[in-house]
């Protein structure tokens, strides 16, 4: 047992976030409408202060803190997930902010909700006991429902907000009913006692065995893997543009961190098992994202599907991680994983920022075909959408491929060269549609007799074009302090 | 070695770039002569490597080598070798043709069409002087982009069919050759290193595997038969600059892949697949053929006379010995010229009459004499008139294959007859016919920037044709140790390797095997 003041300061980076939401939230009705800029600037300060303190750790790699009773653990692995969390928000919040005004939607809370959610995924990244973990997702996923519905005048807003709802609440029951079974078999939520139990009572427990799957599979609906991905089309859509990049980066690494650390850590001994099933969700998450991804009209829900294949990808990483047989173990798998959503979160951020900065008329423009001719009008933003579509195909030299290289290398190494062949065959798939995007821009010319697409630009969303681009190609072209990172921080799971 | 340490190859690579960025503050005509200088800079700085560059010595020659990635080791290496010097030359040589093909060709977005030239310029040369299994890959796909949208952005009215096709079809192939090169890298002793690579022993069925993966990247570069579907959609829409680099360049690496890759690595596959590969040469070489008899459209009769000379090329790569593969490195270079020549041709008689077809296009005798006679020494160069560059590496292809079976030589040698019809019947037309009188007004002579694009290439054409020794001794030392080195042991239990520079065949079992993956 430690001293409870040592647990909270372990803990001060989640509790300067909830701290920083409330006075957000509190703040909001006394701010006038015009400053309300203030409060973004108040978040994006109490998230420098929270980089600042996990930065500061990175020195003590391999030191491993534990809170509470052992409820949280502070490690390397979950400082990596931190740090790319603390960036996610960050540029999150800089590109909402003139996109919630051309949408007319710039209200105070939401910087308290973005800041809540945040929370709610750094306990999930930290946590070490199921029901914080959970705890942590529903603090996330009810941050994003609202969010989602934020744009109260927009009917597709409400439906995806509600949908969103009815199956987050869904897919939560199941991951606490998977959650109830594992407790009931090792009398403790705990990872590590989890682990403990399921090397005692084998892993031929039929129990063992449901309480695995339905984990898995209420982990599968947070990572948007088929076949429970069914909301994240209509999701993506309906919300506004900067909470769809939110939750297309934010919680999709978080829920990975979580993820990865449950499997690896709780239920490792059944490695054989899941490694098989979650063999089969990423082959055929990767499938249909890619295939369904090429019929969509609306980028957005293009996106939507993209995310979901990408999600294929990084699954790959983690069955090499299951089922690797060489020296070096489960590191190259999982460290490619951490690679993989981190560069992830460049582009695809990147993506979206272009969209919520393209308005037609009073919409934002978010079909296909409002990027015609885009490339004539506005040349840097086709150019920068131009290097965020090559980056997603995979296509070097951008990070794409770097993420690409690493999931497929791993896999090679786990005797998996059958499943990397396939899934790059539909890497080139996916190359179609988002070429799609780049031909609309650069060889249809626009049309004289339709409204012109204007960009809402600022300072804020520039420099948030420019981290991505620069991520982008730097990573790119210079992957090696990512990779290093990556490895140090898996480390932990030695 | 040569180099005295100093960065040649990088030096090529780098320059093209910056006349690419510089692309981002210059005005159209200014876009011009900044992609003319930086190409021809390009060459000045490849042109003292034909004399730095030494035949008698086997292997890599100007290196360099520098630790890029560390987990796993990947590294930025280059050289070159007597395979690669001619087609690193001959791709700096064709740049600035295609930048002078452009000048007036090119009037909407100057400034991109020209730094995509010469990011393709830097993709182009990386290809064929990297020596990191990795670096190469990099270098091969990134040439897609700006390739895509050479075709779609400037191309003709089905540019953007043919734009995409040319790209899925060329990613599709090559997305395989990761799966093989990471492979490679776990069987290889855990390394990137083309030249350790080479050295290497594999199962006998692992190589069949890598060789299927090798083929389906390199085949639809080559393109051969039946991966030859995008070739003719790619090369009619494309501008003219974008046909001559496809043509010119772009194929040449499929071919390239099978010499430094294929052959070298997987020498037993190799020689298994040997009926297939020549057969599958042959059946391009005489349908290219046909098919370029029946095109009323000269830049899809270039197009599938493109399939049947590089049928040529993998023929002369697959018989396995000396003649052959001379024979067809030659003939990559000659290719290179001789199509590229052509397609410039036909770009400069469509800036006249704004029409591809024959029918179109004919009697340019007397109303352009000057280009009249360059089209005839192109065409005839094409279908190997002896004292062209052609002859003399259709001949060697022709001799090592005699060497291999007399049946296939037979069948191969159709083509030169079928190439001789269609050229010919191509020249009666264009060349030799009636001109239609409404054209007459159009058809004004080469100008002096046209006459610089042809006229080099008509003084390589003779060149290559009279005195092919100083391209072929070249040559010599690469194609025989590559020869030798096929014959190494067949399947070893384990791998006996060690990454690094150069690293020689270790001939007693050699060092440890390194298992530094990517955990470090």
């Amino acid at each position: 047992m430690s001293l409870y003041g040592t647990d909270l300061l372990a803990l001060l980076p989640e509790l300067i976030v909830v701290a920083a939401a409330c006075l957000v939230i509190a703040l909001d009705p006394i701010t006038p409408a015009s400053r309300r800029d203030l409060l973004a600037w108040l978040s994006l300060g109490a998230l420098a202060l929270c980089l600042g303190l996990t930065g500061g750790q990175i020195g003590t790699l391999n030191v491993r803190v534990s809170a509470f009773s052992d409820l949280v653990v502070i490690d390397a692995y979950a400082r990596f997930w931190k740090v790319l969390l603390y960036g996610v928000t960050g540029l999150t919040i800089l590109m909402s902010l003139p996109y919630l005004k051309a949408e007319r939607i710039h209200l105070g809370e939401y910087y308290g909700f973005i800041l809540l959610a945040l929370s709610g995924m750094m306990v999930m990244v930290s946590g070490a006991d199921l029901l914080t973990i959970y705890l942590g997702t529903e603090l996330m996923s009810l941050s994003l429902y609202v969010m989602t519905g934020l744009n109260r005048s927009k009917p597709r807003s409400l439906e995806a907000a509600a949908k969103y709802f009815v199956l987050g609440a869904f897919s939560s029951g199941i991951l606490l009913y998977g959650i109830s079974l594992l407790y009931g078999m090792a009398g403790s939520t705990k990872l590590a006692s989890i682990a403990s139990a399921i090397g005692t009572h084998g892993a031929n427990d039929p129990l063992v065995l449901i309480a695995t799957i339905l984990v898995a599979v209420g982990f599968s609906f947070k990572l948007a893997a088929v076949p429970f991905h069914m909301w994240t089309p209509d999701v993506y859509q309906g919300a506004p543009t900067s909470v769809t990049a939110f939750m297309a980066v934010a919680a999709k690494a978080a829920s990975f961190a979580a993820f990865m650390r449950v499997f690896v850590e709780g239920l490792g001994g059944l490695k054989a098992d899941w490694s098989l099933l979650f063999l089969l969700i990423a082959l055929v998450t990767l499938v249909l994202g890619n295939v369904v991804a090429i019929v969509q009209t609306n980028i957005k829900r293009m996106l939507a599907y993209s995310s979901i294949a990408h999600a294929g990808y990084a699954l790959i990483g983690f069955v090499a991680a299951g089922r690797a047989v060489g020296p070096s173990g489960s590191t190259p798998g999982l460290a490619s994983v951490m690679i993989y959503l981190a560069l992830y979160s460049f582009m695809t951020l990147g993506a979206f920022a272009v969209i919520g900065m393209l308005r037609k008329g009073e919409r934002e423009g978010e079909e296909i075909e409002d990027f015609t001719g885009l490339a004539k009008r506005q040349p840097l933003a086709a150019f920068l959408m131009l290097v965020f579509m090559v980056s997603l195909a995979g296509i070097p030299p951008t990070a794409g491929f770097i993420g690409k290289f690493y999931v497929f290398m791993a896999a090679v190494d786990a005797g998996l060269a059958w499943l990397a062949a396939i899934a790059l065959l539909f890497a080139a798939v996916s190359a179609y549609y988002y070429m799609r995007v780049v031909m609309v821009m650069y060889m249809r010319e626009p049309d004289p007799a339709a409204v012109a697409p204007r960009l809402v630009t600022s300072p804020a969303l520039s420099f948030v074009l420019a981290c991505a681009v620069a991520g982008v190609i730097f990573f790119g072209l210079f992957p090696n302090s990512l990779v290093s990172f990556a490895l140090q921080s898996v480390l932990t799971f030695k | 070695m040569h180099s005295g340490g100093f960065p040649w190859l990088s030096l090529l690579l780098v320059l093209p770039l910056v006349g690419a960025a510089a692309m981002y503050v210059v005005t159209e005509s200014t876009a011009r002569w900044i992609a003319l200088a930086a190409t021809l800079a390009d060459l000045c700085i490849a042109l003292p490597l034909w004399w730095l560059f030494d035949p008698q010595a086997s292997q890599m020659q100007f290196t360099e080598h520098v630790a890029w990635i560390t987990a796993p080791p990947i590294y930025y290496s280059l050289g070159l070798d007597g395979i690669s010097l001619p087609l690193v030359l001959m791709t700096v040589a064709i740049m600035p043709l295609c930048v002078l093909a452009s000048w007036t060709a090119i009037t909407t977005r100057v400034q991109g069409f020209m730094a995509m030239l010469l990011i393709m310029e830097t993709a182009m040369v990386g290809v064929f002087v990297a020596l990191d299994f990795v670096l190469f890959y990099i270098f091969w796909e990134a040439m897609l982009i700006p390739m895509y949208l050479l075709i779609g952005v400037w191309g003709g009215p089905n540019r953007l069919y043919a734009a995409i096709k040319f790209f899925l079809y060329t990613l599709a192939g090559s997305v395989l050759l990761l799966v093989a090169i990471f492979a490679l890298y776990f069987y290889g002793g855990h390394t990137f290193d083309i030249l350790a690579l080479s050295q290497g022993t594999y199962p006998a069925s692992l190589q069949m595997w890598l060789f299927l993966a090798f083929f389906a990247a390199f085949a639809v570069k080559v393109p051969m038969f039946p991966f030859h579907t995008w070739l003719p959609d790619a090369h009619v829409e494309a501008p003219t600059a974008g046909s001559v680099i496809l043509a010119s360049i772009l194929l040449k690496m499929g071919t390239y892949g099978f010499l430094r890759f294929s052959l070298p690595m997987l020498p037993d596959a190799s020689r298994s697949f040997t009926p297939m590969m020549v057969a599958l040469s042959i059946v391009a070489i005489i349908y290219g053929a046909y098919m370029a008899l029946a095109q009323v459209d000269l830049k899809k009769l270039i197009a599938y006379s493109s399939v049947s000379h590089m049928g040529f090329v993998t023929l002369g790569i697959f018989v396995l010995n000396q003649q052959g593969i001379e024979g067809a490195v030659l003939q990559m270079v000659n290719h290179g010229i001789t199509t590229g020549a052509l397609f410039l041709c036909v770009g400069m008689i469509y800036e006249r009459t704004h029409s591809r077809l024959i029918a179109d296009n004919v009697g340019l005798a007397s109303p352009m004499p000057q280009y009249a006679t360059l089209l005839v020494i192109f065409a005839l160069s094409s279908l190997g008139l002896p004292g062209t560059n052609s002859f003399v590496g259709e001949f060697l292809v022709l001799v090592g294959t005699f060497l291999w079976s007399k049946v296939a030589t037979a069948f191969a040698s159709l083509g030169i007859i079928l190439a001789a019809a269609y050229i010919l019947w191509m020249i009666q037309r264009v060349v030799f016919g009636v001109p239609l009188p409404h054209q007459l007004t159009k058809l004004k002579d080469l100008n002096r920037r046209e006459l610089a694009t042809l006229v080099p290439l008509a003084l390589l054409v003779f060149w290559i044709g009279l005195f092919p020794n100083p391209l072929v001794s070249r040559m010599h030392q690469s194609v025989n140790g590559m020869i030798a080195s096929m014959s190494r042991t067949k399947v070893a239990p384990t791998t006996q390797l060690s990454a690094g520079e150069a690293a020689p065949l270790l001939a007693d079992g050699g060092q440890p095997l390194t298992t530094e993956g990517i955990s470090r």
